[in-house]
């Protein structure tokens, strides 16, 4: 008997519920901290990031739709998952992020521990965000005047390159607690630990195709998500500095709401750590609506 | 139905060409010719040319005369501020609305086409059904779309078959004549190329695969072997026939698959508005979508097309 064979993971895009290769055939390499060979990751294509869109856009009307306690349950269930998971995903983060020679104690435990929360966190948030962002005003005749805070629809997420998992799990959950779709492009450099977060949605009971996650150079997908017309906001969070502008003009031209985590005025993500949970955050994502009504006599 | 013998369709094209379909190689053969690449300027072409063939189809219970004057102005301008689109090949509606259709498309070059012989299931008496006929070219329709019998034809009454389309093309006069073969409730490649044979041989100006009206709609194989079956028939007699496609294409990029068949079997001539056809009616925004992608760069989104 020879040794057993390693039976290794391949890294794959997250389209539709569905883990497809990159219809164009490439893929990268991704190393670890200290710059070992890790594994190889899809590298996605336009065609790819259209083909996400255009499965978060059909998703999107039934999760907008879900009742939004029904919602605080699937994010939870998520949570529940990657707990269940928990030692596979410190050791994708620890093998990422961490550079041998400098081990810090235990920072991979405490993002993922950081990220599990998160979820729990906007889980418990989806159905107060009406009462919170929305509510009857006051107004000078015999109307009532109530705002609802509602989704904005497809959402492109671009997640901060650090923390590899925390990073996305943060942006993502804030996205998906107002009920939008999301197109997410992972971390370039530490893109395993949002594809294995992905495995985790789809033992989740989220439907498939309102979590989408690609997998692949920010500098070919960044530009394409921000001029996309069916992309309803674009989050910059994980946009390097020098392409914002960039990337906020091509967003334009559908007038996206352009979101960044720490926008709203709290506190500024803490980079090792986690970006900030705040109610603010899933608000960015969403539009208020307003509708007057005629009070009974 | 029994036939008689000498069977009446001894000595037409039917009992020269209706030969065995190899099903396997069809398919594959298919599926090849759908992975080919279209690139730029040829896409810009073809999604032209597809919109140019396609037949604006309504067919609902719900059509009212606002709805066809609707989609008779989509059907003339397709993207209301771009002059640059082409119009469509036609309108494609019921009976009763050729009227407001005729009025709408008067003087222009949109075609007034009408489904008629009991459509969708053909299952009426063959006087009813040829009344319909009648019906809808006197109200001016320009092409008439007529069902095949596919219960008599499935009961071996090919004769039968023949002998309605025959009935049908001497009723629709001028008008030219579509003969749906519904290819999802045949059963075979077989049986598609026969079928196709008896129409043509009794006179149909275009052969179509579907209605629109069942879950099993046109595919790419089916369409091959009608269009081989349409060489076919050409090389015999000498006679140009037109192939429609309907039913179920919703993409560009199924429109432009189509278009490669008909290039790859029968040749450039046959992509023209007079000679191919796509029935749709969700599939002009897809078009008009992927023409501003090329155009632009930029992928766009489909709140920005009219609704039908």
């Amino acid at each position: 008997m020879g040794e057993r064979v390693d039976v290794r993971k391949t890294y794959k895009l997250f389209i539709g519920g569905a883990w497809p290769r990159s219809e164009s055939g490439r893929s990268y390499e991704v190393m670890s901290a200290d710059g070992k060979f890790i594994a190889n990751a899809a590298r996605a294509s336009r065609k790819d990031l259209r083909d996400a869109v255009a499965a978060a856009r059909k998703a999107w009307p039934k999760w907008a739709g879900l009742t939004a306690y029904n919602r605080g349950q699937i994010l939870y269930r998520v949570a529940e998952v990657m707990e269940s998971r928990r030692a596979e995903l410190i050791h994708e983060v620890e093998r990422a992020e961490q550079d041998q020679g400098r081990h810090r104690p235990d920072p991979a435990e405490s993002q993922v521990d950081e990220a599990i929360d998160t979820w729990v966190w906007y889980a418990g948030l989806t159905d107060k965000l009406a009462y919170m962002a929305g509510g009857l005003n006051p107004v000078a005749g015999p109307y009532f005047n109530i705002s609802v805070p509602e989704p904005t629809g497809v959402a492109g997420i671009v997640c901060p390159e650090r923390p590899s998992l925390g990073g996305s799990c943060a942006r993502l959950a804030a996205a998906l607690c107002g009920g939008n779709a999301v197109v997410a492009v992972a971390s370039e450099k530490h893109p395993l630990p949002a594809i294995t977060m992905s495995e985790c949605f789809a033992t989740s009971d989220l439907p498939p195709g309102v979590a989408n996650i690609l997998t692949g150079h920010k500098e070919e997908l960044v530009p394409v998500l921000a001029a996309h017309g069916d992309v309803d906001a674009i989050d910059v969070t994980g946009v390097a500095s020098k392409d914002l502008e960039t990337v906020e003009a091509a967003a334009a031209a559908n007038v996206k709401r352009i979101v960044r985590a720490g926008a709203a005025g709290q506190t500024r993500p803490d980079r090792r750590t986690q970006p900030a949970r705040s109610p603010y955050e899933a608000t960015a994502f969403m539009e208020i609506k307003t509708v007057w009504h005629p009070k009974g006599a | 139905m029994v036939q008689t013998a000498p069977p009446p369709l001894s000595g037409v094209v039917v009992e020269e060409a209706g030969g065995a379909v190899d099903a396997v190689g069809l398919e594959a053969r298919a599926a090849a010719l759908a992975t080919r690449s279209i690139k730029r300027d040829s896409k810009l072409w073809a999604l032209d040319l597809a919109i140019r063939c396609c037949d604006l189809t309504t067919l609902e219970g719900s059509d009212s005369p606002g709805k066809i004057a609707a989609l008779a102005s989509k059907a003339l301008r397709p993207a209301p501020t771009d002059p640059s689109i082409p119009h469509v090949a036609a309108l494609c509606i019921y009976p009763s609305l050729v009227p407001p259709a005729v009025d709408a498309l008067s003087g222009t070059d949109v075609k007034v086409a009408s489904v008629a012989t009991a459509f969708p299931s053909g299952q009426a008496p063959l006087e009813a059904r040829l009344e319909e006929v009648r019906y809808a070219v006197s109200a001016g329709a320009d092409e008439v779309d007529i069902v095949i019998s596919r219960g008599a034809f499935l009961a071996g009454g090919e004769v039968a078959v023949f002998e309605e389309v025959q009935a049908s093309k001497e009723a629709a006069g001028a008008a030219h004549l579509k003969v749906i073969l519904e290819i999802g409730e045949l059963g075979s490649y077989d049986r598609i190329r026969r079928a196709s044979l008896i129409a043509m041989s009794a006179g149909a100006d275009f052969i179509k695969t579907s209605t629109g009206k069942i879950p099993q709609a046109s595919s790419l194989p089916a369409c091959l072997v009608m269009a081989e079956a349409i060489r076919d028939f050409s090389d015999a007699t000498g006679r140009t026939v037109g192939l429609k496609v309907a039913g179920g294409i919703r993409s560009a990029k199924d429109a432009i698959r189509y278009l490669v068949i008909m290039n790859e079997t029968l040749g450039a001539g046959w992509l023209t508005p007079d000679l191919f056809r796509i029935g749709a009616s969700s599939l002009l925004n897809d078009l008009l979508m992927q023409i501003d992608k090329q155009r632009t760069g930029r992928y766009s989104d489909p709140d920005r097309y009219t609704l039908d």
